[in-house]
């Protein structure tokens, strides 16, 4: 094949790699360790107020769901193993997949670590700490609780309603703040009684901080890819956004985030892709499938990048309108908080505004936000990815399509799931993709 | 200029000269388990009708499921591989100048194509499931016990409509054998099968909208009774051209005659 030539950026990699590899490595690691240094384990999902449990103390350490299910997807061996555990338990396999891989790896007692190491012993957490948005969320851990429950360990539970709306041009409405502050402030209670613990209340003020740092200075780092070149692929910011679905709420998250920021920062003066033949940007949409995240590097041989996604920016990252109209990184509160009523109240109003969760009410605003990435990230097509493995994120993604039609985006809707590769066909999807480059005019730059 | 497209489908390859944007050969024949040399039997085929030999044609282009077995690899040596997609709109437009909407049926795949001036505006393609293409129509022949060129004229005699639900190859065999022991005729039976394939297709080239003129190639084109009930389902003529299976094939020898397209 004719190679052809195309403008080179200068590349390089990443240098805080290792150090978001050994953070993500650690976290499986000290909640596996936790008992052993007399401290805390929790359960809960990657959205759910992880800030309110730091509180108990410093030693108190939790697994998020979703990162669970994903890492056991990216190891295809044992998501297959997992997925035929649950669906031998008598669990259908049109369930949320990253909920099976959880609840497969529960059901084989086996804990998987980061490097794809299998431990035998699934450590059941001290109690679960939940929040409810999608169908899934507080069904999953009712499961967990029951699965834990019949290998004869009590597992105490507190699941918060989110249900609230998203605001949008108006005030959020007190009485919704109101609803979630009580539910949580009731939450601080109930911790203090299953765990015997006494809340420390300076804790929490901490744990609040860092959390609307993190996920502002997240925000902050996927701005930068509106440089063009791409200072980041979505492919690896996959492998940094993780760190806010695990910690959010913990200084060592904001700590990373504002090395990487100043690292991102510093690419994006020097001119440094991500991707050296960068010439066609696209952005994709809900969890990818785990399993074939190769796709991305098949991507770059028509020169194409993925910037990122709606999801990889708001799944974590907190963005807000200015009044110029653009989506920025969401302006973090004046000063932090000093009482638990200020803590309550600042992660409540925070977090109201996580963008996906917008959807889950009004796909309009998720196509508002698609689309102003679009133009804001000069991004030339939308890969959505119809994902059977995650209800949720996929809630309206048909009319988001039509949303970014008529907007007068290209889109490349693909099916697959996240979590179960037997849902997602590579070579079908490579050729299609294929197929989708071509039609806007891309020829492949290399094999 | 001499050009030619070669179209290595799933089931068949065919091969498309072009002189000077005449068509002068063209040929088709099974794809077996070497599909290079299955290729290269009908691009020899093509170049003798043609009278031609391989120094003649100054481009090829492959295209079809199995393009990359021929690109770039003797005897054929195709210059450049296209999608599926891309191939039919070129072939397309050259059929149909006022084409907008392609509806693209060989045995394994389906494809809605939107067209403008013979360049792709939107696409859509069948995802994993072969239900809606040429190989369903074969095995539900089998389960009928007929030809697979007699299934078209077949349903044509049917005046009935049987609904069939289901939408796997698999299971819709299970039905057809259902409704067999419940005496259903054949010819309804045909008929039931080509409407649930149109009503297939129909769903997945709705999609990307349907817009006048509308052609219909590919394999499947040629079964008589695909298309009537695809023109109901779709509430719009159709339009078979002639040799609607080499469409692609003669996109690929367009593409070929442009390379700065």
């Amino acid at each position: 094949m004719t190679q052809l030539q195309v403008k080179e950026y200068p590349s390089e990699p990443l240098k805080c790699w290792e150090q978001a590899k050994n953070l993500r490595k650690n976290y499986y690691e000290d909640y596996l360790r936790a008992h052993e240094k007399g401290g805390l384990r929790w359960a809960g999902g990657a959205w759910t107020f992880s800030a309110i449990p730091a509180g108990l103390g410093e030693d108190v350490y939790c697994i998020t769901g979703e990162p669970y299910g994903a890492t056991v997807a990216f190891f295809k061996d044992f998501a297959a193993r997992c997925h035929d555990a649950t669906e031998a338990a008598g669990f259908p396999r049109t369930l949320c997949a990253y909920m099976r891989n959880y609840w497969g790896s529960i059901l084989l007692d086996k804990y998987i670590l980061t490097d794809g190491t299998v431990l035998d012993g699934y450590p059941a957490p001290d109690f679960i700490w939940q929040d409810h948005i999608c169908c899934s969320h507080g069904k999953w851990y009712q499961l967990v609780r029951w699965l834990e429950k019949k290998k004869g360990k009590e597992v105490p539970m507190y699941c918060v309603d989110v249900s609230v709306g998203y605001p949008t041009d108006s005030d959020i409405e007190e009485y919704k703040v109101n609803y979630l502050m009580e539910q949580l402030n009731d939450g601080i209670e109930w911790l203090e009684k299953v765990t015997g613990r006494k809340y420390n209340d300076r804790l929490f003020y901490e744990a609040v901080w860092n959390e609307i740092k993190a996920t502002s200075l997240w925000a902050e780092i996927c701005a930068f890819n509106q440089a063009v070149p791409a200072p980041l692929d979505e492919k690896t910011m996959y492998s940094l956004y993780v760190m806010g679905t695990l910690m959010k709420h913990k200084p060592e998250c904001v700590s990373f985030y504002q090395t990487l920021r100043d690292e991102v920062a510093g690419r994006v003066k020097r001119g440094i892709a991500a991707v050296p033949n960068e010439r066609y940007r696209v952005i994709t949409d809900t969890q990818p499938p785990w399993g074939f995240l190769k796709i991305f590097r098949e991507m770059e041989k028509y020169g194409a990048v993925s910037v990122g996604s709606l999801y990889t920016f708001g799944l974590i990252g907190m963005w807000e309108y200015k009044p110029d109209g653009t989506w920025s990184p969401r302006s973090i509160p004046p000063r932090k908080p000093q009482t638990r009523e200020e803590a309550l109240r600042a992660i409540v109003e925070w977090t109201i505004h996580k963008p996906e969760w917008a959807h889950f009410y009004l796909p309009e605003l998720k196509t508002k936000m698609m689309t102003d990435i679009v133009k804001q990230w000069k991004v030339d097509a939308v890969l959505l990815h119809y994902n059977r493995g995650c209800e949720g994120l996929s809630l309206h993604i048909a009319e988001n399509r039509f949303g970014l039609i008529q907007a007068g985006v290209p889109v490349f809707p693909f099916e697959g799931n996240m979590g179960d590769e037997r849902d997602f066909d590579f070579a079908g999807t490579l050729a299609r993709l294929t197929a989708f480059f071509e039609s806007v005019g891309l020829k492949k730059l290399r094999e | 200029m001499i050009t030619a497209g070669v179209d290595v489908g799933a089931k068949f390859a065919k091969v498309v000269i072009l002189k000077d944007g005449q068509v002068s050969a063209r040929a088709k024949a099974l794809v077996g388990f070497d599909v290079l040399k299955s290729a290269s039997d009908v691009f020899e085929t093509a170049l003798k009708d043609a009278g031609l030999s391989r120094g003649d044609i100054q481009r090829v282009v492959a295209t079809g499921m199995g393009r990359n077995a021929v690109l770039q690899k003797p005897p054929i040596n195709a210059d450049e591989a296209v999608s599926e997609v891309v191939a039919d709109a070129a072939g397309a437009f050259q059929v149909v100048p006022t084409v907008k909407t392609v509806i693209d049926v060989g045995a394994e795949e389906g494809r809605g194509i939107r067209v403008e001036g013979g360049r792709v505006k939107d696409f859509v393609i069948n995802e994993r499931c072969a239900a809606g293409a040429g190989t369903f129509v074969e095995a539900m022949a089998r389960a009928l016990e007929v030809k697979v060129e007699d299934m078209g004229p077949l349903s044509l005699k049917s005046t009935n409509t049987i609904p069939m639900n289901a939408q796997c190859c698999v299971f819709a065999e299970s039905e057809v054998v259902s409704l067999i022991h419940s005496k259903i005729s054949k010819e309804d039976v045909s008929k039931a099968i080509h409407d649930a394939i149109a009503g297939r297709i129909s769903s997945m080239v709705l999609r990307v909208g349907v817009e006048k003129d509308v052609l219909l190639m590919g394999g499947v084109a040629l079964n008589p009774g695909f298309r009537p009930p695809l023109e109901k389902e779709l509430h719009t003529d159709i339009i078979v051209p002639e040799f609607p299976e080499f469409v692609s094939a003669l996109g690929a020898a367009v593409i070929a005659a442009n390379p700065a397209r």
